[in-house]
Formats: C-alpha cells, sequence, structure tokens
C-alpha cells in the first residue's frame, strides 16, 4: 500500500475540513461532515490525481470509508496492489 | 415524436462548434424567432432540428458516439449562446445535457451503446426528472419510489416542472428505494408513463414543461444508472453540477441580450431631442451590466475550466457562478425594462421575456437561497478556523 497515496487523500481531506482530525483507519462517515457534495469531489479528486477512473462496481461505501481504504482502491485501479 | 429505434448514423460532417459558429446560427434561426416561440409556449420541431444538424444538442460527447469530444469551457460558451438568443431552447440543452452528461460519466457499456448515438445525434430528446410538487431543491424529500421487481424495478410516483417533458423520449428518474435515491433511464414509450404538459408559466415559457405521471412502470435491470449505493447521490450532484455550470452560462447570455438591446434602443430613442445614451443614468446601468457581465463570463469560464481538468474545485466554482450569473441576470433584466419605458413591457421588445426568464434562472438547478446556504458552508469550512 502507498504511503505516498495515503498522505494525499489524508491532504485532501484535511484540507477541506480543516476541523477534522482523523488518521488512515478512521471512518471519515462516522465524523458526520460528509455528504453527496463531498463523495463527489473526492471521488474527482482521487481520478484527477491518481489519472484513473472509478468504475460503478467501485463506487462502493467500504472504499471510501478509511484513507487506507481508499488508497487500497486507488492500488487496485492501478494494479500496483502489493507493490507497496 | 422522435423514434426510439437507432437510425443510422448521420454522414460525417466536420463542423465547428465554437462561440463565433453559434452566436452566428442563434442569429440566424433562434433570436428572430424566440418571441413567437415565448407566445406559443413551444420551441417547433424544425428548430430542434437545425439545433441537431449543427451537432449542438450533445457536442461533449465523444467522435465514436457522433459528438465531438468538445470541451466544457467551450460548451459553456455554447450554452451563453444559445442562451442570449432564447432561454427556453437553452433550457431544453440543459437538460439533454445533463442526462447525456450523465449516461457518459456512469453508464453501463450497455447503456452508452443503446443511447449513446442517438443522444449526441438528436434523435432522442432527454430530460431530467427529480423536482415534485412537494420536492424541489430538498432531492430528500422525493416520493417517486423504485421497487425492485422481476429482476428490474417498479416506478411509481409524479414528477412535477420537467422542462422538456412535453418533447422529450428519454427521461432520467430520480427516484426512491428502500435504502437510497437511485437513477432510472425511462423511455417515454413505457407503458404506465403519462405526460400531462404544463402551460403559462412565468418565464421560458417555450421550454414544454410537463408533470409526468408514473403508474407501476415496469422497468429492467438495465434501467439502472449508476451505482444504486451510496453513490447514487453522486449521479444526482454531478448531473444537478453540469445542469448549474449550463444556467449560469444561460444566464450570461441572457445579461449579453439585455446589454445589447439596451445600447441598441439608447442610442436610437431620444428624450428631449438626445439620444437615451447621453444621459449619465443610462450610462451608468449599461456600465454595472457590462461589468457584471464579464465578471460572470469569467466565472463561468472558470468553473468550466475546472471541468476540463477534473479539479474538484468546479463544484464550488459552478455554485458561485451560477448564483452570480443567475442574480445579475436578474437585476440587469429588470433594468433593461425599466430603460425601456413602457416599449419595455410590450411584446415589441425582447427585454419583457428576458426579464421573466431571468427569475426562473434564480430558482432552478438549485435555488439561490440553496445555493447562499452552500457558499457559505463553504466558506465557514474554509475561513472559521
Amino acid at each position: 500500500m502507498s504511503d505516498t497515496t495515503a498522505t494525499q487523500i489524508l491532504s485532501f481531506i484535511e484540507a477541506r475540513f480543516p476541523q477534522a482530525r482523523i488518521d488512515r483507519t478512521q471512518d471519515i462517515f462516522s465524523l458526520g461532515f460528509i455528504n453527496s457534495l463531498f463523495a463527489m469531489e473526492l471521488v474527482m479528486f482521487i481520478e484527477k490525481t491518481f489519472g484513473l477512473t472509478v468504475p460503478n462496481d467501485e463506487l462502493n461505501i467500504n472504499n471510501f470509508r478509511t484513507v487506507d481504504a481508499m488508497t487500497a482502491l486507488v492500488d487496485r485501479q492501478r494494479g500496483t496492489v502489493g507493490v507497496a | 415524436m422522435t423514434s426510439l429505434t437507432t437510425a443510422p448514423p448521420a454522414p460525417e460532417r466536420t463542423r465547428t462548434i465554437d462561440r463565433t459558429t453559434v452566436r452566428a446560427f442563434v442569429d440566424e434561426h433562434i433570436m428572430p424567432r424566440a418571441d413567437a416561440y415565448d407566445r406559443e409556449g413551444t420551441v417547433p420541431e424544425d428548430i430542434l432540428e437545425r439545433i441537431a444538424e449543427a451537432g449542438l444538442w450533445a457536442p461533449f460527447l465523444p467522435a465514436e458516439l457522433g459528438g465531438q469530444g468538445l470541451d466544457l469551457v467551450t460548451l459553456g460558451e455554447v450554452h451563453e449562446e444559445v442562451g442570449r438568443g432564447c432561454s427556453s431552447v437553452r433550457s431544453l440543452l440543459t437538460v439533454h445535457t445533463m442526462l447525456s452528461w450523465a449516461l457518459q460519466r456512469w453508464g453501463s457499456a450497455e447503456q452508452i451503446e443503446r443511447w449513446g448515438r442517438d443522444l449526441a445525434a438528436g434523435r432522442v430528446l432527454g430530460s431530467f426528472c427529480l423536482s415534485e410538487a412537494g420536492a424541489g431543491s430538498d432531492a430528500a424529500g422525493i416520493r417517486t419510489t423504485a421497487e425492485p421487481h422481476g429482476g428490474g424495478w417498479l416506478l411509481n410516483g409524479r414528477k412535477k416542472w420537467i422542462t422538456g417533458g412535453q418533447r422529450s423520449d428519454l427521461f432520467l428518474v430520480f427516484a426512491r428505494t428502500e435504502t437510497s435515491i437511485i437513477a432510472l433511464l425511462v423511455p417515454r414509450a413505457t407503458p404506465g408513463v403519462a405526460v400531462l404538459p404544463i402551460e403559462d408559466m412565468l418565464g421560458t415559457r417555450a421550454s414544454m414543461l410537463a408533470e409526468l405521471e408514473f403508474t407501476d412502470v415496469r422497468l429492467g435491470p438495465d434501467a439502472l444508472l449508476g451505482p444504486a449505493s451510496f453513490a447514487a447521490g453522486m449521479v444526482l450532484s454531478g448531473t444537478l453540477d453540469l445542469g448549474r455550470y449550463s444556467v449560469a452560462s444561460g444566464s450570461t447570455g441572457i445579461l449579453q441580450a439585455c446589454l445589447e438591446a439596451c445600447a441598441h434602443y439608447t442610442a436610437r430613442r431620444t428624450v428631449g431631442g438626445s439620444p437615451l445614451r447621453e444621459l449619465a443614468l443610462i450610462r451608468a446601468k449599461l456600465s454595472d451590466m457590462v461589468t457584471d457581465l464579464r465578471a460572470a463570463r469569467l466565472l463561468c469560464h472558470q468553473a468550466g475550466a475546472l471541468k476540463d481538468a477534473g479539479d474538484p474545485g468546479t463544484i464550488m466554482a459552478t455554485w458561485v457562478a451560477k448564483y452570480f450569473a443567475s442574480t445579475a441576470a436578474a437585476r440587469h433584466s429588470t433594468e433593461a425594462v425599466q430603460v425601456h419605458g413602457a416599449n419595455g413591457c410590450s411584446t415589441d421588445y425582447p427585454v419583457a421575456r428576458l426579464y421573466r426568464d431571468a427569475k426562473v434562472m434564480e430558482i432552478i438547478e438549485g435555488s439561490n437561497e440553496i445555493q447562499r446556504i452552500t457558499i457559505a458552508d463553504e466558506a465557514y469550512r474554509e475561513w472559521s478556523l
């Protein structure tokens, strides 16, 4: 799993919600500020930053619940699982 | 009614779609008849066909579907120019754009294959169906239901204020399931779909509004567009974002039309032997129109450029652009009527139509009150610490 990927995702979320204190394993949906607008921003950020398109079957809430889950999603889509 | 069967692809032609060509198209085909559309409450078929011939229905779709892969900055300019000529026509483009974009973004390969070429060519026209009698900006309040049924869906409910509903062939319908809101592609010809025209609206009177009634409409599994999970909200948000961008651009077009009408009128109309344009109060109104027009155009350009870059900042940029452009259009169309005096209240000049259409822009694709709430939320999120 890529530390760089996780750091970039974490930085994006923290920049959008400066008041949030999160780590890589925290469920961001439990924080109460995620809405469909931010979910869309998050998907756009991931697609733009990592140069991929998230397919419909990967748009599962569990893939976006934590920074680690999103990082794993990026790695899967890039075909870099296990490369770290 | 356009046939839903897939016609052979039109012969390939090289078209240039940009602000200049579309402006000329609008001046020739739309502007001279916009007031007639407004009075008659409809956009005639020959204009819809001319728009198709010009490739303007969904030029952002890829070439393999018959589009041009047009960038969204230029698409915004196209919608501005069409909005300058007639907001009703621009509204039809808006909802067709929303459905076509959603299909391209969220559709399966099979759905894109079935509908993409017909949408690009304008053989099938689309409408976006979210609002209900009791739910407009409050999307969470929709009561139309989609129940799993025989491997597909059973749709029941009513949609209201559906732009293009009287004419469209394919509806993108948002409905509630037990767990979320989903988007369904519903062909008009499906048994159980009824179209009830809505007439005599304040503005965009030729946008062929309708109420749609769905009674035990049976749909296959291929009707579902995008995910049925939590991400279904993104289909709605993303589609509305494109609609909002189109309305912002169209509002900028209204501003341009107000400026052109006022400059033309005040250069010729005299008071006390002098042209109106020599009066300082008139010049002040025009200078404010010019300034707000440029600002609105820049905000739309920024939103479009961010979309083209895939930058998530486009969502807030689009909220801001739509809020600014629509309020400026409403403000300056009021002034445009004032500048024209009694003439402005008549059907002899376009400004009465611009005034009525501009008011609608402050309500559709998220009322301006909702936009201000969202923009303020963003401000607090970014600046309150």
